[in-house]
């Protein structure tokens, strides 16, 4: 984008923020009540929305059904409208298809998949408004439901995106920042641990700078796990007081 | 906490029972959640709630949740109609409404329903398509309505329609200006200020009225469970003045043609109160101004 300034002299982006600051993030979990868990999240203008189903019996063929673990199966669709340019087709594409691997592959080694043999978790994510770090909202409420469905989990799993201007990691980009075609990382992180469950890089990027950028998105990934975890203390919270503890 | 329709988990007996209240229940005007034949849930409707649209809608109607946005596009106007833009309706089941809905699960009711959208607003008043003109035969505006099934808790026809005109009523679209210079060329320019823009009419929009037939009596608003028990049912589209601009019956069952004639004055008369409280909302909420809080699925 000929003339639009990343990062300006004096350190700001273009909507503002610093360099490792992240965008506004509110979430709240328990949307739906049909669903066994569900979350909403706004990460500034990017709104995810994630349900999940299950634990419960395998659908389709039996065959598929693995005999010491469960089977982690998620779907990444994105509304028509939520694009600058309207999509034709909200799931089904080839990215939206590598979307939901790279979810499931985020989750199957989060969830303690062993304490339920035999069945299938669904994790459905439905992207409502994309400004950019949308895989990284959808990890993000996709957490969140899986918390609210009960399901146990090794740790949560907070993502966060980062890139690299003019020799500066940046964390958490938005959709002009992406447009840009600077190189971009997208990170899953299980915070106690520190352990990545999925790295992903776009364009070229020195391996000097990778450390740092690497250490800008874990960072990012960190202060997201601070928030969320309050958002899931507060539910409990109100879910204790609506129960009369 | 959860309990939703998980059937499953209710003993023979139980269900035995809880159909016979549903059934019976309407003869005395009372049914298992308390309200009358005529009475809807309660229905949430915000507008304005996706940003990179150019009109967007939620309704919450029980356990049903819609999200319709509109977006308008520039495009070349159909052959039969030169001097009009059009109207493209999509739905998208999504999968967070059931598991059955993944993939291409959800196309067969997605198609049932825009083909229903498409007939109710096939006819000259729904929507002034002239407004949508802006140089015949050539440019025109082409709103693409795209509904998003959230949840589905029963009443789908009623809520998506209820959700597409609060969506066309929040929908600007921004004003062109085409500019001929001398060789016959045509610029199309837009407004410089971004608040310029056209609002749609929703007078006439109409909204659809879902009739369940259970038992003897017809109940308005059905939840899922009140659908099971239902053999046959009659949408009635009704515009705001009482005029029915479709009507199409749907189900296993049969209806006899009394029946057909009183679920259509009955049509008539909830989708009167219906576009009334609509229209009340749509106007307060209007009235509010650009400060009003935005609330979403945060609240």
């Amino acid at each position: 984008m000929a003339g639009l300034e990343l990062l300006s002299d004096q350190g700001y982006r273009v909507d503002g923020r610093r360099a490792g600051e992240l965008r506004k993030i509110q979430a709240r979990m328990g949307v739906f009540a049909q669903a066994d868990g569900s979350a909403y999240i706004e990460q500034g203008n990017t709104k995810a929305l994630a349900v999940v189903y299950g634990p419960h019996e395998i659908r389709g063929s039996r065959a598929r059904a693995l005999p010491d673990r469960a089977l982690v199966n998620c779907q990444y669709s994105s509304a028509t409208f939520s694009t600058g340019e309207r999509k034709r087709r909200p799931h089904g594409d080839r990215k939206s298809c590598e979307m939901g691997l790279q979810l499931r592959q985020t989750f199957e080694a989060a969830i303690l998949t062993q304490l339920h043999p035999r069945s299938q978790i669904d994790i459905y994510v439905q992207v409502l408004q994309a400004d950019g770090g949308t895989y990284a909202a959808c990890v993000n409420a996709a957490t969140l439901a899986v918390l609210d469905a009960g399901i146990p989990m090794r740790d949560f799993v907070c993502a966060c995106s980062a890139g690299f201007v003019d020799g500066t990691a940046l964390a958490d980009l938005s959709h002009v920042e992406e447009a840009a075609g600077g190189p971009q990382l997208a990170l899953a992180l299980l915070p106690a641990s520190g352990q990545i469950a999925l790295l992903e890089m776009d364009a070229r990027l020195h391996e000097d700078h990778l450390e740092r950028v690497l250490e800008a998105a874990a960072q990012a990934a960190r202060d997201v796990h601070t928030l969320l975890d309050r958002v899931v203390r507060q539910h409990v919270r109100e879910a204790s007081i609506l129960l009369g503890d | 906490m959860r309990d939703g329709g998980r059937k499953a988990s209710v003993s023979m007996g139980e269900v035995g029972k809880r159909h016979s209240y549903i059934v019976m229940g309407p003869l005395e005007d009372l049914r298992v959640d308390g309200r009358g034949c005529e009475d809807y849930r309660c229905v949430e409707v915000e507008t304005d709630v996706v940003s990179n649209t150019s009109g967007s809608a939620r309704v919450k109607l029980g356990h049903t949740d819609i999200l319709v946005g509109v977006k308008a596009e520039m495009g070349t106007p159909k052959l039969e109609k030169p001097n009009e833009g059009y109207l493209e309706f999509f739905v998208d089941c999504s999968a967070n409404a059931t598991p059955e809905f993944e993939g291409r699960g959800g196309d067969d009711l997605g198609t049932e329903i825009a083909n229903t959208l498409y007939r109710i607003f096939n006819n000259k008043s729904s929507v002034d398509l002239k407004t949508l003109c802006i140089s015949p035969r050539e440019h025109c505006w082409v709103l693409y309505v795209d509904v998003l099934l959230l949840e589905c808790g029963g009443n789908l026809f009623d809520a998506i329609s209820i959700a597409v005109k609060a969506a066309l009523f929040n929908t600007s679209i921004p004003r062109v200006r085409v500019l001929e210079d001398e060789e016959g060329s045509k610029d199309i320019e837009l407004s410089d200020d971004p608040y310029d823009c056209i609002r749609l009419s929703v007078e006439n929009v109409p909204c659809i009225v879902t009739l369940c037939k259970i038992g003897y009596r017809h109940v308005v608003d059905a939840t899922l469970q009140e659908e099971a028990c239902s053999l046959a049912s009659l949408l009635v589209s009704v515009t705001s003045k009482g005029v029915v601009t479709c009507m199409r019956k749907v189900g296993k069952g049969s209806l006899d043609p009394e029946s057909i004639f009183e679920m259509m004055e009955t049509g008539k008369r909830v989708g009167k109160v219906l576009h009334a409280s609509l229209q009340s909302v749509l106007h307060k909420e209007e009235s509010l101004g650009p400060k009003r809080q935005k609330v979403g699925f945060l609240g």
